[in-house]
Order: structure tokens, then C-alpha cells, then sequence
């Protein structure tokens, strides 16, 4: 496989959040504005990234029947890295997404490649399908909490429209990210099966 | 929260603050095993069971390792041991001590290891001070507060599943805008405690 192949997977073709709706937890509640989105999904992607370079590289000392926990400890210790690092440089972004960046380690999307392509692969391909899928990631969520930012707060990027709207505050309440999601995940399916018949 | 009554805590962790509606954890199990109310219950009582013990151990640790030997910033590693060890155990202690139990249970016990209810739930008994028997009912609320979610989304979704749905909205879109306006009918619980 090469490697821009590799790293267009995650991307698009297999989009975390589109395709596999995998990682819901942190898609939904941190994307209450644009911004967020972005940060949540650089964090993901800077774990996933080490991550999968290191199981990647330790793949084959790691006995198979403790695998799963090995991998846990691993990705433990980046996110907690990450966590110390976006407490210092970057406190006010840490401050709003809080309780989901120690969440990281459970999102799903990071242990299912260790299982799925780091194990199984060597260290330069490992690190382009983490870049791939943690950018698909970021994709999905900035999409998503530009729509919510700017239907719920009427602004984006922490820019306010130029008109005079009057924001729909529940889009940035939980019911809207639900409701946003779906509807997102909707018009994905209309354009892939009009891609697909065409 | 520090000072709380039993019973605000309970009200609060079930239904204002319910982890799957207002929260945000758990959404993986709440989206991928609630198709039949039948194992949407399984899976709400495993997750009660193993939420309850691992906020107690959590509690522990935190307060008689972690901090006692000056290591908080090992949390995240420290806890996700214990709860994914806490998970093996339990199942090993099911099979051997109640097999009805069990069965009932046992094919959804892998899955709470990643289940980020459970992280998240230790995390936040932390965060907001609890003692040790404040600890056991937030714990507790918030698990049935995810059961309750979970069950009543799949008595939704069975009525779904014979409904004409729109092509494009088929399966998880319908599920998630319905889960949406769920939300919104548990948001006005909001302000009750």
C-alpha cells in the first residue's frame, strides 16, 4: 500500500466519525464551537499519531494475550503527555474540554487501530493511517461544531456574522449535537449514494 | 456538589445531569447495543454493577495511592488499570459464583472496559470532592441513569425499526436525531435540584 493511499483512507474512505462512527462521546460534546472541534480532534490525532508509531514498533515483543492492556498502558501514557502539555501551553483550551481529554483513552477510535493496522503493519505506515484517521477525525469534528457554532452562537471560529441572526441557542445544548450529527450523517449518505450512481 | 444530600445527588445524577442526555458518556454502548429492549436491559445492569464497584475502588486508589504517595498525574493510567482489571475480575468471579448471572450478562462485560461512562464517571467522582457514600450513590444514579436512557431508547428504536424511514436518514440518523429530541425532553429537568 502506499502511503498516500494509506493516509486517504482515514481521511475520507474510511472516516472515523462518517464511516465508523467510532469515538461518539468526545464528537458530541465537545463541538459546541468550531474551535473546540479543532482542538479535540489535534489531541486525538497527536495520541494516535505516537500511539500507533509505538505499538507499531513494539508489535512484535508484545505477547498477544496481553495485548489489549498493553496497548491501554501505551495509550495512557501519551494522553496523559498530551494532557500536561495543553495544560501548559494551551490553558484555556484545556479548560473547555475538560473531562474529555483524559477520555481519550477510551475512545475507541485509537484502540481499534493499534488492534486493527498497528499490530499488524510497520512504523511508517503506522504513523500515516494514525495522521489519516486523526485527521478525518478533526475533519468531522470541526464540520460539526462550525454548524453548531454557527447556528447555535452565530458566529464562527469565534467570528460573529456579518447580518443581524438570531442564534438558535439549542444547537449548542446536547439535544442539537444529536440532531446535527444526524443530520450530517444524512446528507452524507444522499452525496455518497449520488457519487455511487453516477 | 461537596456538600450534597444523598438524595439531590441521586435525583441529579439520574435525571438533570444523566450521562448519556446531558453528559455525553457512553455513547458508544448507548448507540450500539440498544436495538432490542431485551439486551438494552442486559447491558444497563452490567453497567450498574461494574460502575458502582469501580467508583468505590477508584475512591480508593485515588485517595490511599495516588495522592498518598504524591503520583495524581498518573490518574488516567492508574484508573483505566484498575477498571479494565476490575472488568476481567469481575467476569472470572460471575462465571464461577453465578453462571444465571452470567449468561445474562456475560457477553456485555468486554465491552464496559470501554465503555468512557466508566472513566468518566471516576474522573468526575474526583472533580467534584464526594466522600466515600457520596461516591457509591453518584455512582449508582448515574449508572441508572444510563440504564433508563438506554432502555427507553430501545423501546423507541423497536418501534423504528417497522417505520418508514426517508433512505438516507435509515439506521444510525434517525437513531441519533431521535436520541436528540429525547435529550431535549430530559433538558427539562434542568434546574429541578
Amino acid at each position: 500500500m502506499n502511503l498516500m493511499k494509506i493516509f486517504k483512507n482515514g481521511l475520507l474512505d474510511e472516516n472515523p466519525i462518517f464511516v465508523q462512527l467510532l469515538g461518539m462521546c468526545p464528537t458530541l460534546a465537545v463541538t459546541t464551537s468550531a474551535i473546540n472541534g479543532v482542538g479535540m480532534g489535534l489531541a486525538a490525532t497527536a495520541v494516535l499519531v505516537a500511539s500507533n508509531a509505538a505499538i507499531s514498533m513494539m508489535r512484535k515483543i508484545i505477547p498477544s494475550k496481553i495485548r489489549i492492556p498493553a496497548f491501554i498502558v501505551v495509550i495512557a501514557s501519551f494522553v496523559t503527555i498530551v494532557g500536561m502539555l495543553m495544560e501548559g501551553y494551551m490553558p484555556s483550551l484545556f479548560k473547555a474540554l475538560g473531562l474529555f481529554i483524559p477520555l481519550i483513552v477510551v475512545n475507541c477510535i485509537i484502540l481499534a487501530r493499534a488492534e486493527a493496522f498497528a499490530s499488524k503493519n510497520t512504523v511508517i505506515d503506522s504513523i500515516f493511517d494514525g495522521l489519516g484517521m486523526g485527521l478525518g477525525f478533526t475533519l468531522a469534528l470541526t464540520v460539526l461544531g462550525s454548524v453548531r457554532e454557527l447556528l447555535g452562537a452565530g458566529s464562527l471560529f469565534g467570528w460573529q456574522l456579518p447580518f443581524a441572526y438570531k442564534p438558535a441557542l439549542m444547537m449548542i445544548l446536547p439535544p442539537g449535537a444529536f440532531i446535527a450529527l444526524g443530520i450530517l450523517l444524512a446528507l452524507y449518505n444522499v452525496v455518497k449514494s449520488k457519487k455511487s450512481l453516477s | 456538589m461537596e456538600n450534597a444530600s444523598i438524595f439531590v445527588i441521586l435525583v441529579s445524577s439520574i435525571l438533570v445531569n444523566n450521562f448519556v442526555m446531558s453528559k455525553f458518556l457512553g455513547i458508544c454502548p448507548f448507540l450500539g447495543v440498544s436495538k432490542q429492549v431485551e439486551t438494552a436491559t442486559g447491558m444497563g445492569m452490567a453497567v450498574t454493577f461494574v460502575i458502582t464497584l469501580a467508583g468505590m475502588i477508584t475512591y480508593l486508589v485515588q485517595k490511599y495511592i495516588l495522592v498518598f504517595f504524591h503520583i495524581e498525574y498518573l490518574q488516567t493510567v492508574a484508573f483505566i488499570l484498575v477498571i479494565a482489571a476490575l472488568v476481567q475480575f469481575v467476569e472470572i468471579v460471575l462465571q464461577k459464583l453465578s453462571p444465571v448471572l452470567y449468561q445474562a450478562l456475560g457477553v456485555y462485560l468486554p465491552l464496559i472496559t470501554t465503555n468512557c461512562a466508566v472513566l468518566g464517571l471516576a474522573l468526575l467522582n474526583i472533580q467534584y470532592k464526594l466522600n466515600f457514600v457520596q461516591t457509591i450513590f453518584h455512582s449508582f444514579g448515574a449508572a441508572v441513569g444510563f440504564s433508563l436512557a438506554i432502555i427507553l431508547f430501545a423501546g423507541i428504536r423497536e418501534r423504528l425499526a417497522i417505520s418508514d424511514v426517508p433512505a438516507p436518514f435509515k439506521g444510525f440518523p434517525i437513531a441519533l436525531i431521535t436520541a436528540g429530541l429525547m435529550s431535549m425532553a430530559f433538558l427539562g429537568f434542568a434546574g429541578l435540584v
